[in-house]
């Protein structure tokens, strides 16, 4: 924040101070002419007349969905994705909160941001994909299967969006400048991060369990009772990853709002986070074979999907794995950014497997998103990154805030 | 939707948000009692002639749209491609040419099975499917969100979606005409049209036994296989064949075990994760918060204890 933020008084000043980044109202729009902004602008004017088709033309007239694939990018990308990339919010607020690793507080604000970003932007990708997204709470309120995955997946969600903003309201509450309400929030966060923390073991894993009522839809290779836990290990394992790689991206982006973190301090965060990465991912790799082992497919490994299902497990599980390591050995941070994105993109991967690549492997005619399809995933994105920059270059997510000092 | 208490412990449970009372209700709720008053539908695909006199009859007692004049459905073309079902055809005849010549080939109809234990209805978030104590199975659109997730379940593959509709898609299958079969003496559309009798409608007790004495008495005649005697746990609807069902495009490597079955296991794991989670986690905090006092106790004697922030207790 500006240096006489403190003495903001009059509305006015707080909404320079607070909205426009201590600029004029003129100067804060000048600034906003970047090549990001303009690329994202290009996106959005291709995006929301799409979105506005979807709402009015119907499924029909903007996917390709059929009866055959009747989930396509939007549940396969935004939703199962999102929640995965999305883990890295309650796998740093238990290990800081929890397990006490306090060194890592400077990235918990940043993760637990991204997280609830990250599950609101699925609430929205959905509501593209629901036939009537306007009856998305009637699991809640109005009529209960409770014999349904899929209603411990939608109540775990809302619970834990809320819990997340919860756990993200000691930021905002700075940035009002809200001194009670802050010290009420900050109680909750405990309690707050061990209910996530359950609510995060049962939905990501809950995902996984989606697939169980689809046994010879999805691929034998890929179809195993394992799933669920198949899907909670590489969640962590994607948060422990997305982690690194929003550290390298907002850390290049937000340079100038970033407190006075040491590089070397932030260096040796990483290299812990890499440590973490390369165990989850060698126990998400042992977990793969022994899910295999348990189907005993073995002869479907010659297969092209059996080569496929080899590409995904030693190159975007084992490989990152190995790279995780070997750069903890060397203690080089450029090689666990790496082994990061590897990472995102094998979780990324596994997910499209299951729910669309391998899905009705078997069927005639296979899935294609829509071109219009895809323009709504990289609107949604795009929204939540320009929500996500937003955020931070006002509220005290990356630095601590000048009156408030260290958080949690 | 009225909630009683055992239902609201139920949803208390499945949501995750009442502890351990909860998934005991949900977890372990007692399977299906298989009804011997369930109705039922034989198809005997020796007899059927592909006329899809019964696709016309469906349409016209679903008045769904697309109908045609009933003579239209003697085109023969359609049976060029494999059809599915879809919105507006609940039930579709397909024709599998013989693999010898000489042979005749073989029509299937198609349509929503009626499982004793639906996967469809253990895949909805808002319980739109009922198994009725008539034994078909009920979509109820008022409540469906559009997820999709019984399509993906269905083993059969037999929920379609009206993806046509912007502002109110739903799921269609076959109702086994439920309007009409609770009227006394009703029969469904199909049953009621089939010019050769290759439908049968009755209990479904009965209708297993019947097939059962068709194939012992002609064993040259039908393989030795009824469908649906047992797959998915069983299903309201039967079928038998002269040929053997995998080369008929039906599914043959579904499992007798109830699809519930498949999730029930992960359900049941849920009270668990609930009452374990919280304690280890609890533990896992205490500990590293005393840790942390002792080492700072040791460290820095005459230090107040704002130097390490504790929660809620870290804002000036
Ligand atoms: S065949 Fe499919 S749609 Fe019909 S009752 Fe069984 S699971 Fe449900
Ligand atoms: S599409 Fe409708 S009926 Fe099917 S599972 Fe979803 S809410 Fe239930
Ligand atoms: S009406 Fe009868 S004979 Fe004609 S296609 Fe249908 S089941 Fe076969």
């Amino acid at each position: 924040m500006s240096e006489h933020a403190g003495h903001a008084a009059t509305p006015r000043d707080w909404a320079r101070d607070a909205l426009f980044l201590g600029q004029s109202f003129g100067a804060y729009l000048k600034g906003l002419v970047t090549p990001f902004n303009l690329i994202a602008a290009a996106i959005l004017c291709v995006g929301v007349p799409v979105a506005i088709e979807r709402f009015t033309e119907g499924l029909a007239a903007t996917t390709n969905l059929s009866d055959d694939s009747p989930w396509g990018l939007w549940i396969g990308f935004d939703v199962l994705c999102g929640v995965a990339l999305a883990a890295g919010g309650f796998v740093l607020a238990s290990a800081v909160h929890l397990f006490g690793l306090r060194d890592y507080r400077p990235l918990v604000r940043p993760a637990i941001l991204t997280g609830f970003l990250g599950y609101f932007f699925v609430v929205v990708g959905l509501c593209f994909d629901l036939g009537r997204p306007w009856r998305l709470p009637y699991p809640m309120f109005v009529s209960y299967g409770v014999t349904s995955v899929m209603f411990l997946v939608g109540w775990h969600v809302a619970l834990y969006l809320t819990v997340q903003f919860l756990e993200f309201c000691p930021a905002v509450f700075e940035w009002l400048r809200w001194r009670t309400l802050r010290k009420w929030a900050a109680w909750l966060t405990i309690g707050a991060t061990v209910f996530g923390v359950i609510l995060s073991t049962l939905h990501q894993s809950a995902l996984g369990a989606l697939f169980l009522l689809a046994p010879g839809k999805v691929h034998p290779l890929w179809y195993t009772p394992y799933i669920p836990v198949l899907f909670f290990t590489s969640a962590v394992a994607a948060g422990i990853s997305m982690v690194i790689f929003e550290s390298m991206l907002s850390h290049r982006i937000f340079a100038s709002r970033l407190g006075n973190h040491d590089p070397a301090d932030m260096n040796r965060l990483i290299l812990g986070l890499g440590k973490a990465g390369a165990v989850v991912l060698l126990t998400y790799f042992g977990l793969k074979w022994l899910a295999l082992a348990h189907g005993q497919h073995w002869d479907l490994l010659t297969t092209p999907y059996g080569w496929w299902w080899l590409t995904e497990v030693f190159g975007f599980v084992l490989l990152p794995c190995l790279l995780y390591a070997m750069a903890v050995r060397n203690r080089r941070v450029g090689l666990v950014r790496a082994a990061g994105v590897l990472t995102v993109l094998g979780i990324v991967l596994n997910r499209l497997n299951v729910s669309l690549i391998t899905y009705r492997w078997n069927a005639p005619e296979r899935y294609f998103p829509n071109w219009r399809e895809f323009v709504i995933t990289i609107t949604i994105v795009t929204v939540g990154l320009l929500t996500f920059r937003w955020i931070v270059n006002r509220m005290p997510v990356l630095h601590d805030h000048p009156e408030f000092g260290p958080a949690h | 939707m009225s909630v009683n208490r055992r239902d609201f412990l139920r949803i208390a449970g499945a949501a995750g948000v009442a502890g351990a009372t909860s998934t005991v209700a949900a977890g372990s709720a007692p399977a299906t009692r298989v009804s011997d008053d369930w109705m039922g539908m034989l198809t005997d695909l020796t007899l059927c002639v592909g006329c899809r006199k019964c696709e016309w009859a469906c349409k016209d007692a679903n008045q769904l749209p697309g109908q045609q004049p009933i003579d239209a459905y003697d085109d023969k073309s359609v049976f060029e491609r494999r059809r599915r079902t879809d919105a507006i055809n609940l039930t579709v005849v397909n024709r599998y040419d013989p693999a010898a010549p000489g042979e005749q080939p073989v029509y299937v109809k198609t349509q929503c099975m009626h499982c004793f234990e639906p996967a469809c209805a253990s895949a909805c978030l808002v319980a739109a499917f009922r198994k009725t104590s008539e034994g078909p199975v009920l979509y109820n659109e008022n409540v469906c969100i559009g997820c999709r997730y019984c399509m993906v379940a269905c083993p059969f593959e037999m929920p379609a979606y009206t993806y046509d509709d912007p502002f109110s898609p739903a799921v269609r299958k076959c109702t086994m005409c439920f309007d009409r079969i609770t009227k006394e003496g009703g029969v469904p559309a199909c049953a009621a049209t089939c010019p050769v009798e290759a439908i049968t409608f009755g209990k479904r007790s009965e209708l297993l036994a019947l097939a059962r004495d068709k194939i012992a008495a002609e064993p040259d005649k039908y393989v030795n296989h009824i469908y649906g005697e047992h797959e998915a746990g069983g299903t309201c609807w039967l079928y038998i064949a002269g040929k053997p069902f995998d080369e008929l495009g039906f599914r043959t490597d579904i499992a007798a075990t109830p699809y519930p079955e498949l999730t029930r296991g992960f359900l049941s794991a849920v009270p668990l994760v609930l009452t374990l989670w919280p304690a280890l986690l609890m533990g896992a905090y205490a500990f590293t918060q005393r840790r942390d006092e002792l080492a700072r106790a040791e460290a820095e004697p005459g230090e107040n204890a704002a130097t390490e922030p504790q929660p809620g207790d870290h804002d000036e």
